[in-house]
């Protein structure tokens, strides 16, 4: 099963690799990764998307509650929005080429954000599976380069992802 | 103040009193300003190693955080296994790494190496302190955590330049860890309704470890009032008293029969302080297949559901579980599954077949009775040990030191050093291997330069002899590469060499006296006895195993 995890950490200097090699050690799977700053000071948000049975899944969270600089782990598991966003760098030859691409972006909501002579750059933001889709249908132009961030993920509604203590005090 | 004043005012705040350490290039100012703090106790040892094993054997004797320190580079790198070790076994203890100078750092500096990445996997938690104001905090922040929850190694590394720079901050007065806070206090609703399922169960077991070590008075009480058959894991030895009748001995790989029939047939377990590790399980899927209700008791939440799934899992100290317990227990009539269990203790007791050359469980009985089974117990790790867990007779909880989950080779003679500075006025016996001891063999001079009485008693069978036994079994009598016989040293004169006394023994009929001289001399004594070259260690359950494969002894042994 895939799961979609958001972690929020102290934002320590080797924090991400404490994430990271405790993944590897532990024979996780990860799909992809995102990690960036929160509106709290010294407090970053880290995204994931692993695969894995529920015990698998509970040890992925268990074993991220272990790490100290952790603050709170959550398993979007109810309605949550998921975004990537990529960079798509497509070979253009020619005029009829480019209204085709430019036809195919539309369809994906993706932007042209650099124009060359023969080459264009699409930003596309949505579902990775949205985001894969877009590069598939981009593939018979011929793709010179992408780049895909890693999903990022936000509960739907009310619910909020707090910072307030992982577990029970003392 | 320097960094280096301001890391041993800190320590000595934690109420730290004695440092295992090595010094070098990176931590001399650290080993400068110990100059002028006699009040800090280092014990120098001959190998870095050393130093972990022994601050982590004198945490688990004393209760205390043990501490460790190094220089940078290869000091470091060679305490990595120790803290791997300590990390396995669950042990607070704080190591101080030098470093190189910050301004050197990721140079490839002279003995530099990243030592917070390498010990990542092996830490509890680690810091890089860039900052001389920083020192106090992170000092504080490493004693709650490693001593804290589930204990653990916890790595302080220290630039040396920040072990020179003027400290300007404060000492804090207590930690803000907001993403640690451990659960001490276990449900009170889960106790309640392991209790009333240890009321309905006909066949319960008691399971104790590592983690229940401190919870031996409660685990006593409880165990009293109900009448609870009980085993113990390597770790938890001495939890219950060897005479204890409601001991059944250690389980798993080489357990007694009776506790892995036991925990066969158990309707009910309650595991308090243990992590249900392959040595003890065996074929999870096979382990406890009759157990309805598995109550797990620990305080690392990610142990629980990890291997054994549990009916009723309580999240907490081990200690303050097992006062409730103990408080809400009622007397159990267990008669039908006490007359099984007794049946099989009948039926399967631990057997030293007999043969003509002498055998280690008759060296470890002999030392048992010699000392009543009172000593603090220390251990390498292979035949010996299995040998020790099964036939020494340990009386007291935190009385059995040994390398459990990372099976350290080595780890005896560093720890049986730890565990005497620990408690100078008891009896202190190392149980090694002739392969084991060599692994850092170097601490006798440890020995010697603290005039430690440690009873070292060397069980040379000429063999890696684990190694050996699992060639017999499982590769056809291949004994590749385990034959040390032939190039050992005589550990006699090697210890005569470092001016500690020591016999050797070949011979059933010099046990008695060489035991009875070991405990008359004052000071260390090595005794080597030499045990028979093929001995294995039953009953064992291949790895991957259940009780139904248990091997009660070797059949060509029964045959003779």
């Amino acid at each position: 099963m895939r799961h979609l995890v958001s972690v929020l950490v102290q934002d320590h200097p080797r924090v991400l690799t404490r994430i990271t090699s405790m993944f590897a050690r532990r024979g996780f799977n990860i799909e992809s990764l995102a990690v960036g700053r929160t509106h709290i000071p010294s407090v970053s948000r880290i995204s994931f998307v692993v695969y894995g049975d529920d015990r698998t899944i509970e040890q992925v969270e268990k074993q991220l509650n272990r790490l100290i600089e952790v603050l709170k782990v959550v398993d979007h598991e109810g309605p949550h929005l998921e975004r990537e966003m990529a960079l798509v760098k497509v070979h253009v030859a020619g005029v009829e080429e480019r209204l085709e691409l430019k036809e195919i972006a539309e369809a994906f909501r993706a932007r042209i954000v650099d124009v060359a002579r023969t080459a264009l750059t699409f930003e596309v933001t949505g579902h990775p599976a949205k985001i894969t889709r877009f590069i598939e249908e981009m593939a018979p132009y011929g793709i010179l380069e992408t780049m895909r961030t890693g999903a990022v993920a936000m509960d739907r509604g009310e619910r909020v992802l707090r910072l307030k203590a992982k577990r029970e005090a003392v | 103040m320097t960094g280096a004043e301001v890391l041993l005012e800190a320590l000595s705040r934690e109420g730290v009193e004695v440092i295992f350490g090595h010094p070098g290039g990176a931590i001399m100012p650290v080993y400068d300003a110990l100059y002028h703090r006699p009040d800090l106790r280092h014990v120098l040892v001959r190998h870095e190693q050393g130093a972990g094993h022994a601050a982590a054997a004198y945490a688990r004797a004393s209760g205390r955080v043990g501490v460790a320190m190094v220089t940078s580079g290869p000091g470091a790198l060679n305490l990595v296994t120790a803290l791997a070790d300590a990390m396995m076994d669950s042990t607070p203890m704080v190591a101080i790494t030098g470093q190189v100078p910050t301004t050197a750092v990721g140079t490839d500096a002279f003995q530099e190496a990243d030592v917070t990445g390498v010990t990542m996997p092996v830490t509890k938690h680690n810091y890089l302190v860039s900052d001389v104001n920083e020192i106090p905090k992170v000092v504080k922040e490493a004693f709650y955590i490693a001593s804290t929850g589930r204990p653990g190694p916890v790595l302080i590394d220290l630039p040396k330049d920040v072990q020179n720079a003027e400290f300007t901050g404060r000492f804090p007065d207590g930690v803000d860890l907001p993403g640690y806070k451990p659960t001490y206090r276990g449900h009170p609703r889960q106790i309640q309704r392991a209790l009333k399922a240890l009321e309905a169960a006909k066949r319960p077991l008691l399971i104790a470890g590592g983690g229940a070590r401190h919870a031996a008075e409660a685990i006593r009480r409880f165990v009293q009032v109900t009448g609870i058959p009980t085993t113990t894991t390597l770790h938890g030895l001495g939890i219950l008293s060897a005479d204890d009748p409601h001991f059944l001995g250690m389980p798993g790989m080489h357990g007694t029969a009776a506790a892995n029939l036991a925990i066969q047939q158990a309707d009910m377990l309650i595991a308090i302080g243990i992590r249900f590790d392959d040595r003890v399980t065996g074929d999870v899927s096979r382990f406890a297949p009759n157990a309805q209700t598995v109550v797990h008791v620990n305080i690392d939440p990610a142990e629980i559901g990890k291997v054994v799934d549990s009916q009723i899992p309580v999240v907490g100290d081990a200690r303050w579980v097992a006062e409730r317990l103990a408080e809400g227990a009622k007397p159990l009539s267990l008669d039908p599954w006490w007359q099984q269990i007794r049946e099989w203790l009948r039926a399967y007791p631990l057997r030293v077949p007999a043969r003509a050359s002498l055998r280690s469980p008759e060296v470890i009985r002999a030392v048992g009775e010699a000392t009543g089974g009172e000593a603090i117990v220390v251990t390498g790790v292979g035949q010996h040990q299995m040998f020790a867990a099964q036939f020494y007779p340990v009386k007291h909880p935190a009385s059995f030191l040994t390398s459990g989950g990372l099976g350290t080779m080595g780890f005896g003679l560093p720890a049986a050093i730890g565990a005497q500075i620990a408690h100078p006025e008891r009896t202190v016996v190392l149980f090694d291997g002739d392969g084991s001891f060599q692994m850092t063999m170097q601490e006798l001079a440890t020995v010697v330069k603290y005039r430690l009485p440690i009873k070292m008693v060397i069980l040379n069978n000429g063999y890696l002899g684990m190694v050996r036994q699992w060639q017999d079994l499982f590769y056809d009598d291949r004994y590749s590469e385990v034959y040390l016989a032939d190039s050992n040293p005589d550990f006699v004169q090697l210890a005569r060499a470092y001016g500690i006394e020591g016999t050797s023994v070949r011979s059933r009929d010099a046990l008695s006296d060489a035991v009875a001289r070991m405990f008359e001399v004052e000071g260390p004594f090595l005794a080597v006895f030499d045990v028979a070259p093929d001995e294995a260690v039953y009953p064992m359950i291949p790895a991957g195993g259940s009780a139904e494969d248990m091997i009660l002894e070797a059949p060509e042994e029964v045959e003779r």
